[in-house]
């Protein structure tokens, strides 16, 4: 996997709830110090839009998706923990 | 006006689960516009309670439903209902109902907290494109475990009961429960929630004795009043079906004056006619006094009324059953082969008093039956039932009671116990309306089968034992003779019986014999009578000429004197009187 890999993201909130604020605040901390420049973080919100998040069997917010690269990898949680969050995303190996 | 607004609101109250005995136990259903919790162990029907409960508000009364699978996937959850006659694609496709699949994947990480915002605004959108009224959660406790502590546990929960309030939905939440049976509620787990909730009912499923009893328990109920007892359930053919013996409030069944025969023309002398239509007759007896005979004869004769008749033998198979009573002259055949008649072999049913009970009425109720005979009904109270035995044998003489169906059951007694005792080990007898007690009398080498009745409700009834005979032209009752204080049957009735024929033929010869002495006496006194008649006139006879004679002579004399005085010329006064006395 090379540098250039673009990363796509998809995140699901339930409106402004405090833990759907900081998982997205987490999830933008976290592509900026790993990823510059190539990530796309679509936010979603269950209020709205809430058929998509039951497409996407999506239960619990918020929940990110990682779309792309290859495998979809899901993380619910405000992605506090960012050791768990950088492993399950296989960034670590990227950034050695 | 006002009636029909009440109605309206008391139907508002509850929500039909169409569950048979549950909406009775409740007083129509679940809180409608509430929240209802229903815990329970593993494989006690939480899942089969809760998609009942939607697929009847779907069904019948107009209000779709939304099943939230936590624990098991939608299509087998689906796909295991398919041997009830529920249809439930069906709905499905009618967007009645919806399944939603809220399985966690296994391969979910987890990272900070979350909450259930996303699954409440999908369901919110769901509902609203459906009009969805009912709700369930089926196992909250699987995605509860992924909360971290007790408090988030506490607040997703309150989350979830908010949203159900707010939406006016009928929410069901089912969850699993730990085996403790009495701990308190706040250290079962999901305790708060049984606080939380408008009405808690409780599943458990015991094994005693190795047999499987379910039971159904209404825990809380705000604003309602309940059964508040354990009520058992089974899961039958048609779904779940919990047991009750009487609704509360139900009006009286209606009595009928009409009598069915017993089938055995004596014994409905004795009854004053036979048995009430709709009433329940229990038949006691040892082993071998007759039982199944005297249960097979009023099934014959309930078939030659025409009346559609079900025979259910714990004993042996049906045509068993109707070979021996063949051989007594109860020719059952025929009317098996018309469907009048419908054995059922219940030896291989299998499981708790409750499971034969609705193995039982569903049959009947499949046959239409109005005459039933179970044969024997103490089977009901064999090793693992006694606990329920009693319950299910009121449960189902109150069944027949308000579906008329005439009921003969006959009850094996217990050789340990004494005769005279006579209990029966389900105490029906006290529930019964008439109880007929069989036993044998061993007397001078035999064994007599004796029938008596103990009560008969309502209907005049004879006081004496009778001899129950049995041959192969059917079965009748002989009168027992008493002798000396000691009660006659078999031989040495007959015996006495002939005896006294002997006795009677006897007095009959002798009196006859004396009758024609009297004649022959009499014949000769009435020829004396006439000879001495006879003579008597003769007599009489001989009088008067002698009479005549003399009055001649007389005349002859007194000529003469008065001749001879004439020629004398004397007194003829002196010599007259003396010639007057010879």
């Amino acid at each position: 996997m090379s540098r250039r890999t673009k990363y796509k993201f998809r995140l699901y909130v339930a409106g402004d709830a405090p833990n759907s604020a900081q998982a997205q605040a987490n999830l933008i901390a976290l592509c900026q110090t790993h990823l510059p420049d190539r990530y796309e973080i679509e936010v979603v919100d269950v209020l709205k839009v809430p058929m998509l998040a039951l497409q996407d069997n999506v239960l619990m917010t918020p929940t990110l998706l990682k779309l792309s690269p290859a495998p979809v990898r899901r993380i619910v949680g405000a992605l506090s923990q960012m050791q768990t969050v950088l492993d399950t995303l296989g960034l670590e190996v990227i950034v050695k | 006006m006002n009636s029909a607004r009440s109605a309206k609101v008391i139907l508002q109250i509850k929500a039909s689960t169409g569950i048979t005995g549950f909406d009775e136990i409740t007083g129509g259903g679940l809180p409608h516009g509430r929240t209802t919790l229903l815990v329970g162990g593993p494989g006690s029907g939480k899942t089969l309670f809760a998609l009942q409960f939607l697929m009847h508000g779907a069904r019948k009364c107009k209000e779709p439903g939304i099943f939230v699978a936590f624990e098991e996937n939608s299509r087998r959850i689906i796909a295991n209902t398919n041997s009830f006659d529920w249809k439930l694609e069906e709905l499905v496709q009618r967007k009645k109902l919806y399944f939603m699949d809220a399985q966690p994947s296994p391969d979910l990480i987890q990272s900070g907290s979350f909450d259930l915002y996303g699954m409440l605004a999908a369901l919110s959108a769901q509902a609203k494109s459906m009009g969805a009224q009912r709700i369930v959660f089926d196992a909250l406790d699987i995605v509860l475990a992924l909360l971290p502590d007790e408090a988030a546990k506490r607040r997703e929960v309150y989350r979830l009961h908010e949203w159900l309030l707010a939406h006016e939905f009928t929410g069901l939440i089912t969850a699993k429960s730990g085996e403790v049976e009495n701990s308190l509620p706040r250290q079962q787990p999901f305790g708060f929630m049984q606080f939380m909730v408008d009405c808690s009912v409780k599943l458990n499923h015991r094994v005693s004795l190795g047999v499987s009893q379910r039971n159904l328990r209404v825990q809380k109920f705000r604003g309602s009043s309940f059964d508040e007892n354990e009520s058992p359930f089974i899961i039958g053919k048609n779904g779940f079906e919990v047991a009750l013996a009487r609704s509360l409030g139900r009006v009286d069944t209606q009595v009928s004056q009409e009598r069915v025969s017993s089938g055995v023309k004596r014994l409905d002398t004795m009854l004053g006619g036979g048995y009430y239509r709709g009433a329940s007759v229990l038949i006691t007896g040892f082993p071998g006094t007759a039982k199944t005979t005297l249960s097979g004869a009023f099934a014959e004769a309930a078939c030659k009324r025409g009346e559609r008749t079900m025979f259910v033998s714990f004993d042996s198979d049906g045509s068993e059953v109707m070979r021996n009573l063949a051989s007594v002259g109860i020719r059952l055949d025929r009317y098996t082969k018309s469907g009048l008649l419908r054995m059922v072999s219940a030896r291989t049913i299998t499981g708790s008093a409750e499971t034969l009970l609705v193995h039982i009425k569903t049959l009947a109720q499949e046959h239409k039956a109005r005459c039933l005979v179970i044969d024997p009904v103490s089977t009901l109270a064999k090793t693992g039932n006694e606990l329920t035995a009693h319950g299910v044998a009121e449960r189902l003489i109150d069944w027949s009671k308000v579906d008329g169906t005439t009921l003969v059951c006959t009850s094996l007694l217990d050789e340990m116990m004494g005769q005279e005792s006579g209990n029966t080990p389900l105490q029906i007898s006290t529930i019964a309306d008439t109880w007929i007690h069989l036993n044998y009398l061993v007397q001078a080498g035999e064994r007599n089968r004796g029938l008596s009745i103990i009560k008969s409700r309502g209907t005049e009834h004879s006081n004496q034992v009778r001899e129950l005979i049995l041959s192969d032209a059917g079965v009748t009752l002989a009168d027992i003779y008493t002798a000396g204080g000691e009660v006659l049957m078999g031989t040495m009735r007959w015996e006495k019986e002939s005896a006294e024929r002997v006795a009677n033929e006897v007095a009959e010869v002798a009196g006859k014999l004396k009758r024609v002495t009297l004649d022959a006496e009499e014949a000769v006194l009435a020829v004396r009578a006439k000879a001495v008649q006879t003579e008597l006139v003769a007599k009489q006879v001989e009088k008067t000429l002698l009479e005549r004679i003399t009055a001649s002579r007389q005349g002859e004399l007194s000529r003469g004197h008065k001749h001879i005085h004439e020629l004398r010329g004397g007194d003829a006064a002196k010599p007259v009187a003396k010639e007057k006395t010879p």
